[in-house]
């Protein structure tokens, strides 16, 4: 099989990344697993509850060994959430879903007790990111250990048999995986970056599984008898930021005549209402995106924790856009730069480019500008643009993008991180703070819809689609798909053995 | 000679510092490496701990200085991607690297020079004109779509060859490499004639205007009177002549194939350098950078001296004066 991003490390608390944790699922495991539907189910615990707001109790698999057949233990989970803040120079890591745990109690050689800081209801699914290591085996174990495969042991369904950088991991299977066993005996996990070449070597069966099909090549693989394809709808929502920081001028919005206009535009919540409406997201999703995602008015996507049922996807209206910019003060409408990866999500910059002429439709003349994402994105953080261009992969729960796209940004709360327009509205982060303090599951899923509700009325960002994730194979075998886009070999079975 | 070699040396030290320099302004003005490679949910505490581990929360004068000192103890940096020493990441990749352009030097010599041999000596012939327009078509396809192209007939349609990756290995030295396995050789094949198809029509051409010029001179003339037989002729005066340009022209052409195979390397998902420093130019993983230029320039020195040996070896009229 094949995958089209490098996995670059083996340590699972090195670099918080999609294919290395993509890989890290294969070779390790989680307390608490997630399904292709990113629901919670149980992996190396079987059960878990708040035993009182602020404490978490979690039960413990029984019988479970480590590839080198050291037990899993209360231990080895303690020992885990010590070394997750304290992995030498990485570059991404996890602590920030160990960070809440005050304290950890052993309550005995299968149950743990974690201590937070008043009510934390995420904290199962911050523990679906955690992967577990041995304390006897990984007490020193440095990155270069489990890049090597030294160190690169679990208690996951694969093994890792070797290494090479860049290039491929070989896995065998783990007999004694306290799970469904995988179907196949080895696995060879090469990465092919270039997509027309992830392609041809699917065609040409030099692999028999890829991921992030080419939405270009997809018509043809479709008609392919040879192909199997498994698809679904992903949790990445590409969106448009807008510029909330400034009241003055807004660096790339000008009048007609390109003189810049003193107070910006998209202060007036009826100028983004206007932006929002002039897209035709169905257009996009059927000639841009070749039909593989779904046209997007909120966060997430149906059939996910916390999607808000009653908020469907703009339907394009360009008449009351103009009407709603004449009301606002701009009958003419006005100039804007659009700002766009080029290298980023799929076909961003042509998305970019058909948003550019919808605006444009409406009086709202939009010119668009590529980058690379190496500078694209730093700007972007410094607020440098107006309107911006990008994507965001949610956790299944509505807190996840509200807390960091457009809740105020703040280091000591640790919200608004992404949020680049840095949209603030104190009613909004008042229902999140409320939200996230509320440990009964059904109440909170209202109070997350409320909010995120407040959050699209305001057009605090303007989301246009969610992405799905397709992945290719040869006829004879099938997949599970996952919306978290992770390449697992554990979820490709033969037909025959499927059902 | 030896104030000669020492002196490009030196040369050589002040290039790489020039270079090292330019890397981290320019990596500085691209981008902030940390924005790029933390996960999009990391909060602003994650986010100062990360800049902090990389070292990145220095002023860049600091950071360079930091650099220098410890590259003065041969520690070029750790790569912020891999965690692993910039140094040793490169020289794994490097055997991948080597063996795919040593044997595109190869393939290019091999090739090219019979074909220009007979393009010169028989200039007028059909066969040559067509030699000459194979040529160009080698001249001016780009290598990626050449490469998708030879993938899609040689892989997908008639199923002769792998698509892709390197195929079994055999280490020795501690480094692996593909040519000693039949199926290495067969991964090889591909992106070894992709990457030498620009190097082949250029022999070709050199070659070629070459035999031409040489056929004139007396001293053929003289070699034909005399009564030598033709391959006489062509291969010891004719061809010990033209292989001075050729010589040189290769053997530059061999250090620019080891920097910039980028292109061959990722459509055939070669794991060599040129794959390796194009994802930590995305990545602005500039230790990786920084480190792979390094060699990269030191390398073309080298070429550089060795072709002027070589030089000298053919043309006994160049000698290599130390006085100027």
């Amino acid at each position: 099989m094949a995958v089209g991003a490098p996995v670059t490390s083996l340590d699972p608390h090195y670099h918080q990344l999609s294919p290395n944790n993509a890989v890290a699922d294969m070779i390790f495991d989680k307390l608490v697993n997630t399904d292709g539907r990113a629901r919670l189910i149980p992996g190396l615990a079987t059960e878990w509850r708040a035993v009182e707001p602020g404490l978490w109790e979690f039960k413990l698999r029984p019988g479970v060994r480590f590839h080198n057949g050291s037990e899993f233990t209360a231990e080895d989970v303690a020992f885990t959430f010590q070394r997750v803040p304290n992995v030498p120079n990485s570059p991404s890591s996890f602590a920030i879903y160990t960070r809440p745990i005050r304290g950890v109690e052993i309550v005995d050689s299968h149950t743990i007790r974690l201590r937070t800081d008043g009510p934390y209801p995420l904290m199962p699914m911050d523990l679906s990111n955690v992967r577990i290591l041995d304390r006897e085996t990984h007490q020193n174990a440095t990155t270069e250990d489990f890049n090597s495969g030294k160190a690169a042991i679990g208690t996951g369904p694969w093994r890792v048999i070797s290494h090479r950088n860049g290039d491929r991991i070989e896995f065998e299977r783990n007999d004694a995986y306290w799970g469904e066993r995988p179907a196949f005996q080895r696995v060879d996990y090469r990465m092919i970056t270039n997509d027309a070449a992830r392609t041809a070597a699917l065609l040409a069966g030099d692999v028999e599984f890829i991921d992030q099909v080419p939405t270009s090549d997809l018509a043809r693989l479709r008609k392919d008898q040879r192909i199997t394809l498994s698809e679904t709808t992903g949790l990445r929502i590409i969106f448009i930021g807008l510029d909330h920081l400034r009241t003055d001028a807004s660096p790339f919005i000008t009048d007609n005549d390109g003189k810049p206009i003193p107070h910006n535009p998209l202060k007036d919540v009826r100028v983004r209402r206007a932006l929002s409406l002039a897209i035709d997201r169905q257009a996009i999703v059927d000639r841009v995106m070749e039909g593989a995602a779904t046209p997007a008015g909120q966060f997430l996507p149906e059939g996910i924790y916390s999607h808000v049922p009653d908020l469907p996807a703009p339907r394009p209206d360009p008449e009351a856009a103009k009407k709603l910019l004449a009301e606002a003060g701009f009958p003419n409408g006005f100039r804007i730069q659009l700002n766009t990866p080029n290298d980023r999500y799929i076909n961003d910059a042509r998305i970019a480019q058909a948003v550019g002429q919808m605006w444009t439709r409406i009086g709202v003349r939009t010119s668009v500008e590529a980058q690379p994402w190496t500078t694209f994105i730093g700007r972007a953080s410094k607020q440098e643009f107006s309107a911006h261009l990008i994507g965001w992969g949610s956790n299944p729960e509505g807190s996840h993008p509200l807390r960091n796209l457009v809740a105020t940004a703040s280091r000591e709360r640790g919200w608004g991180a992404s949020n680049r327009g840095r949209y603030s509205n104190p009613e909004l982060d008042r229902m999140i703070e409320a939200a996230l303090k509320e440990m009964d599951d059904e109440k909170r899923e209202k109070m997350l819809q409320d909010a995120q509700r407040l959050a699209m009325q305001d057009v605090a960002i303007i989301p246009l689609h969610i992405q799905t994730n397709i992945w290719a194979m040869r006829r004879g075998l099938v997949h599970t798909p996952r919306a978290d886009e992770l390449t697992r070999a554990q979820d490709i079975r033969p037909a025959a053995a499927a059902r | 000679m030896t104030v000669f070699i020492l002196r490009r040396l030196m040369q050589a030290a002040l290039v790489v510092l020039a270079m090292s320099v330019l890397v981290f302004i320019g990596v500085y003005a691209i981008g902030d490496p940390v924005e790029i490679l933390i996960s999009p949910e990391a909060d602003q505490i994650e986010r100062e701990r990360a800049i902090h581990a990389l070292g990145l929360d220095l002023p860049l004068w600091q950071q360079y200085l930091v650099f220098l000192a410890r590259a003065a103890q041969g520690d070029l940096g750790r790569s912020f991607v891999f965690n692993e020493p910039a140094l040793q990441l490169i020289l794994q990749r490097m055997p991948a690297t080597l063996e795919l352009a040593v044997s595109a030097t190869l393939f290019a010599l091999l090739i090219g020079l019979p074909l220009g041999l007979y393009a010169g000596l028989r200039p007028n012939s059909p066969v040559s004109k067509g030699i000459m327009a194979g040529s160009i078509l080698g001249f001016s396809l780009p290598t990626f779509w050449v490469g998708l192209m030879l993938i899609m007939v040689f892989a997908v349609q008639l199923g002769w060859l792998p698509s892709t990756g390197r195929g079994e290995t055999v280490e020795v030295l501690g480094m692996r490499w593909s040519f000693l396995t039949w199926d290495g050789i067969q991964h090889m094949i591909m992106p070894a004639f992709n990457l030498s198809l620009f190097k082949i029509s250029l022999v070709i051409r050199l070659t070629r205007a070459g035999v031409r010029e040489t056929m004139l001179m007396d001293y053929v003339k003289f070699a034909r009177a005399k009564g030598l037989s033709p391959a006489r002729v062509t291969f010891v005066h004719v061809f010990k002549n033209i292989l001075i340009p050729v010589v040189t022209v290769v053997g530059l052409e061999f250090g620019g194939t080891i920097a910039f195979s980028v292109v061959t390397e990722s459509v055939f998902a070669w794991p060599g350098m040129g794959k390796l420093i194009i994802d930590s130019i995305n990545v602005l993983d500039r230790p990786v950078i920084v480190a792979y230029l390094m060699i990269i320039v030191l390398m073309f020195v080298t070429i550089n001296l060795i072709v002027d040996l070589t030089y000298s070896v053919l043309d006994p009229r160049v000698r290599l004066e130390a006085k100027s």
